[in-house]
């Protein structure tokens, strides 16, 4: 490696990591609080096989999971304000995640919610819970665990996919890679460091997954 | 009368599985539902805490009147909170420990605080001689330890009247003795309890009133004593016989 590659390289570390914290992180944190909300209400209502609600349900998740994700950002964030719906960029990014990804999860949910047996949503009712308190307190708590490696999958194609974010004018991480390169023409070098930024959040985020299911198994002190 | 129940019909598709089925407990009683697999017994359980929805059917509670089909959620949730059911899985939940499985019903069913809640599940654990599992998961239990837990979750929220569906036939043979000694206590202590059960020792010398069932119907009722030594029935007899040549072997 040349020197030069080595100083911009080291020169614009501290930049990236500092876009990838300040930017990137809270942009996938929003984002997924906001696709987890949407997926376990979207799960709860064709649980509980609500009518009319169950079928917007559906079509919701037809419509996300059949079109690209950066089709979907371009058509809220470029094409939405010629109806007169003007978005900020970052606004726009945490919506478009936010929901594209609750699709995914919302049948991650369901499937788990309909796993759980039948026998403790009857046990709930016999002690005198009504509904809501025994998917409260019996029916979710148990879903969640059964979902946890789906979902934690989820956050993790979430935290790469907000580098598409670049793509609707959100400088953050990959973005920054993209203007530095601009100034040096160093795309191997700058994207290969992005890349193994992005690999170490990951690293990270499996890391706590592997925390999170061991503390949930056998449900020793996971009590909901 | 303390518990009263008329005319259940239930039917599954075009399988009629209750043709009409009454009944009529007195507080104190031991009420056991016999008959062969498939007889609707499970089912006219579940009817009467509204696991099922009854086709037609009356149940008259302490002198109050509901209609199996068409009771409200509010009838219901009433009728469930004087009731308690063991089921023959358990269903313990599964992500709380044995006391928060007993406590659960009396914070957030019936909104008693914490400490008040806690006291009487560990006398009901107590009772069940599972205190000392108070703290563990129900999978770390053997089903002969769970289904003594469920009862103690069901003791727990004071019931009039405790509803067992087949609480041992999902038990290995070595565990059943310990549930059917809880039972027993239970039974002496002056509980009202309605159990479809096989377990026809228990049912000879624990209940007092017999139910005989087969084909949606009730072949059969009277007190034990009389059911085990002068069926009327001719097919009565025959189960008895069959079930003590099963027990002999």
């Amino acid at each position: 490696m040349n020197e030069r590659l080595w100083n911009i390289l080291v020169d614009s570390f501290p930049k990236l990591l500092e876009y990838g914290i300040k930017v990137t992180v809270p942009l996938t944190i929003l984002s997924f609080l906001l696709s987890l909300i949407i997926s376990v209400i979207v799960a709860m209502i064709q649980y509980a096989d609500i009518k009319g609600l169950r079928q917007i349900c559906r079509f919701y998740i037809w419509l996300i999971r059949g079109t690209p994700l950066l089709v979907q950002l371009y058509i809220v964030f470029y094409g939405l304000p010629s109806v007169g719906i003007t978005l900020p960029a970052y606004t726009a990014a945490v919506l478009v995640f936010g929901f594209n990804e609750g699709a995914y999860m919302a049948e991650t949910m369901r499937g788990s919610l309909e796993s759980v047996s039948v026998g403790q949503l009857e046990a709930g009712y016999c002690v005198g819970l009504n509904y809501l308190q025994v998917m409260g307190h019996v029916v979710l708590p148990q879903a969640f665990r059964t979902a946890f490696p789906a979902l934690s999958n989820s956050l993790i194609s979430m935290l790469k996919g907000t580098s598409m974010a670049a793509t609707i004018t959100v400088m953050e991480m990959f973005r920054q890679a993209q203007v530095i390169n601009g100034r040096v023409y160093e795309s191997l070098g700058l994207y290969g460091e992005v890349a193994l930024i992005y690999l170490a959040f990951c690293t990270l985020l499996t890391w706590l997954q592997h925390k999170g299911e061991k503390k949930l198994a056998s449900y020793g002190g996971a009590s909901s | 009368m303390m518990l009263s129940v008329k005319g259940v019909r239930k039917s599954f598709g075009e399988t009629d599985v209750l043709r009409g089925i009454d009944l009529n407990v007195e507080e104190g009683d031991v009420v056991a539902i016999l008959g062969p697999s498939g007889s609707g017994k499970t089912t006219f359980l579940r009817c009467l805490n509204f696991l099922e929805r009854a086709d037609a059917g009356e149940l008259i509670f302490d002198g109050e009147h509901y209609d199996l089909h068409s009771a409200t959620k509010k009838e219901i949730s009433a009728i469930r909170r004087r009731t308690a059911f063991v089921f023959q899985n358990y269903n313990l939940f599964q992500n709380k420990t044995v006391l928060q499985n007993v406590t659960l019903g009396l914070t957030s069913g019936r909104g008693m605080n914490k400490a008040a809640a806690e006291k009487i599940a560990r006398e009901a654990l107590e009772k069940v001689g599972m205190l000392a599992k108070a703290d563990a998961y129900p999978i770390a239990l053997s089903g002969g330890q769970q289904q003594r837990v469920a009862i103690a979750r069901g003791m727990a929220t004071q019931p009039e009247i405790i509803y067992f569906d087949e609480p041992t036939s999902a038990l290995d043979p070595e565990l059943i003795g310990e549930v059917l000694a809880v039972m027993r206590q239970l039974a002496s202590e002056g509980m009202t309890m309605l159990v479809v059960t096989h377990e026809m020792e228990f049912a000879r010398n624990v209940s007092n009133q017999i139910i005989f069932m087969e084909g949606g119907h009730v072949i059969e009722a009277g007190p034990t004593a009389e059911f085990f030594s002068h069926p009327k029935e001719e097919r009565s007899r025959s189960f008895i016989r069959s079930i003590l040549n099963k027990e002999s072997l």
